[in-house]
C-alpha cells in the first residue's frame, strides 16, 4: 500500500495532535508521521533542528528495503524496528500499512514507555486516515485540481 | 503517488531518474541541485558506495512555485543503475508519479540503454503501472561524446512511443532543465486530467 494521496485541514490537525500527545506521553524527543512514500505528514516535539524532509525520504527508504526483506523471508511487513544510537534511539512503526510513525527518544524514556504508547496512537491514526479515505472517495470538498487550468501550469515554467 | 495537503497548502509529487549504471542521472541532481536558489530545494542526499556509485537511492526536494496558492513540491529520486540492484529499483518506483529515463548516448552503451529501458517497464507493471500511462520523457544524455550515436540511431530503439525527448550534457548542464521541466509539467497535467 502507497502513502496517503491526501490530507484535509480537520484530520492534519487531530493527526497533529496525536503526535503531540504521543511525544508528551511517551518523554520523546520527537514524533514525526509520514507517509508511505516518504511525505511527511505530521510532526512534534523538538523538531525544529531536524530535517524533517530528509528524514522522512529515508525512513521511507529503510521500511521499504525492510519490507523487501520481509518478502523474500515470506514473512508479513514487518511492523516495527528499533534503532539504538549512543543518545538518540529511533522507534519505527508502521500505521494500518499507509504510514509510519517514528518516535526520537532518548535516556529520560525507554523502549517499553515507547512501544506501550505508540500502540494506542497508531489505533488512533489508522482511524483517521480512514476518516481522509472515506471524505476523498465522497468527494465533499472541491479538488484544487480541478481548479488548476492549462495556464496555471504553463504560468509555472514560464522564466 | 502525488500527496495534496489542504492544510499546508501543497502538493507534492515523485519523480524517478531511470537509466543504466554510469548515465548521468545523480549527475543530473548534482546539477539541478547546485543551480537552485537556497530557498527552493532541500538537502540532497545520496545513499552511495565508497566508489560514489547510488547504491540505493540519491533524493532531492524541490519547491517549483505555486499554483492557486498551494505549493508545488517535486522530490526527486534516482535509482541504482547496476544490474544487481534490480530489488532497490523496484522499491523507489513505488508512487512514482513521473518518469525520466536518462540513456547514455555512447554506442557501446546501446545494450545497456536497451536493457534498462526493458527492466523499467516490467518493474513498473509489477508495481501496477504502465509505462505508457505515465507521465514519461526521455534523455539522451553525454550528447557532447566523440563517441555519442547519431540520435537517428537512437530515437527508433529507445524512443517508439515518440515521448517527449530532450538531448543533454548532464556535466555542463545543457537539457537538464528542459527534461525536468517537461516531466514536472506532464506530472501536473496528469494530475489535473485524472481529478
Amino acid at each position: 500500500m502507497n502513502g496517503p494521496d491526501v490530507m484535509f485541514p480537520e484530520e492534519q490537525q487531530q493527526m497533529s495532535m496525536v503526535c503531540a500527545r504521543l511525544a508528551r506521553d511517551a518523554n520523546a524527543k520527537a514524533v514525526l508521521l509520514i507517509g508511505r512514500d516518504g511525505q511527511p505528514i505530521a510532526d512534534a516535539g523538538d523538531v525544529d533542528e531536524l530535517d524533517v524532509t530528509s528524514l522522512s525520504s529515508l525512513t521511507a527508504g529503510n521500511v521499504a528495503a525492510t519490507g523487501g526483506i520481509s518478502k523474500i523471508l515470506r514473512e508479513k511487513d514487518f511492523t516495527s524496528q528499533f534503532h539504538e544510537g549512543e543518545k538518540t534511539h529511533v522507534h519505527i512503526t508502521l500505521v494500518g500499512g499507509r504510514a509510519i510513525l517514528v518516535v526520537l527518544f532518548d535516556e529520560r524514556s525507554s523502549l517499553g514507555l515507547v512501544r506501550l504508547r505508540v500502540k494506542k496512537s497508531s489505533d488512533e491514526m489508522v482511524r483517521l486516515f480512514d476518516q481522509v479515505a472515506k471524505k476523498a472517495a465522497a468527494k465533499s470538498q472541491p479538488s484544487i485540481l480541478t481548479e488548476i487550468t492549462d495556464s496555471d501550469i504553463d504560468n509555472l515554467f514560464n522564466d | 503517488m502525488s500527496f495534496i495537503n489542504y492544510s499546508s497548502r501543497e502538493i507534492n509529487c515523485k519523480l524517478v531518474y531511470y537509466g543504466p549504471g554510469l548515465c548521468g542521472k545523480t549527475t543530473n541532481l548534482h546539477y539541478i541541485y547546485a543551480k537552485t536558489s537556497p530557498d527552493a530545494k532541500g538537502k540532497m542526499i545520496s545513499l552511495a558506495t565508497e566508489t560514489e556509485r547510488t547504491l540505493f537511492f540519491d533524493f532531492l526536494p524541490l519547491s517549483l512555485g505555486e499554483i492557486r496558492g498551494f505549493k508545488t513540491r517535486f522530490h526527486l529520486y534516482t535509482v541504482p543503475g547496476q544490474v544487481f540492484y534490480d530489488a532497490s529499483r523496484k522499491l523507489i518506483l513505488k508512487g512514482v508519479d513521473g518518469v525520466v529515463f536518462v540513456a547514455d548516448s555512447q554506442v557501446e552503451r546501446m545494450e545497456a540503454n536497451i536493457e534498462s529501458l526493458e527492466n523499467l517497464r516490467l518493474n513498473l507493471t509489477e508495481q501496477g503501472y504502465d509505462l505508457d500511462k505515465l507521465p514519461y520523457v526521455i534523455q539522451y544524455n553525454k550528447r557532447d561524446l566523440p563517441n555519442a550515436a547519431p540520435m537517428d540511431q537512437l530515437r527508433p530503439v529507445l524512443n517508439p512511443t515518440k515521448v517527449p525527448e530532450f538531448e543533454a550534457c548532464a556535466t555542463s548542464g545543457a537539457g537538464v532543465f528542459d527534461t525536468l521541466k517537461a516531466v514536472a509539467k506532464a506530472v501536473l497535467t496528469e494530475l489535473k486530467r485524472g481529478s
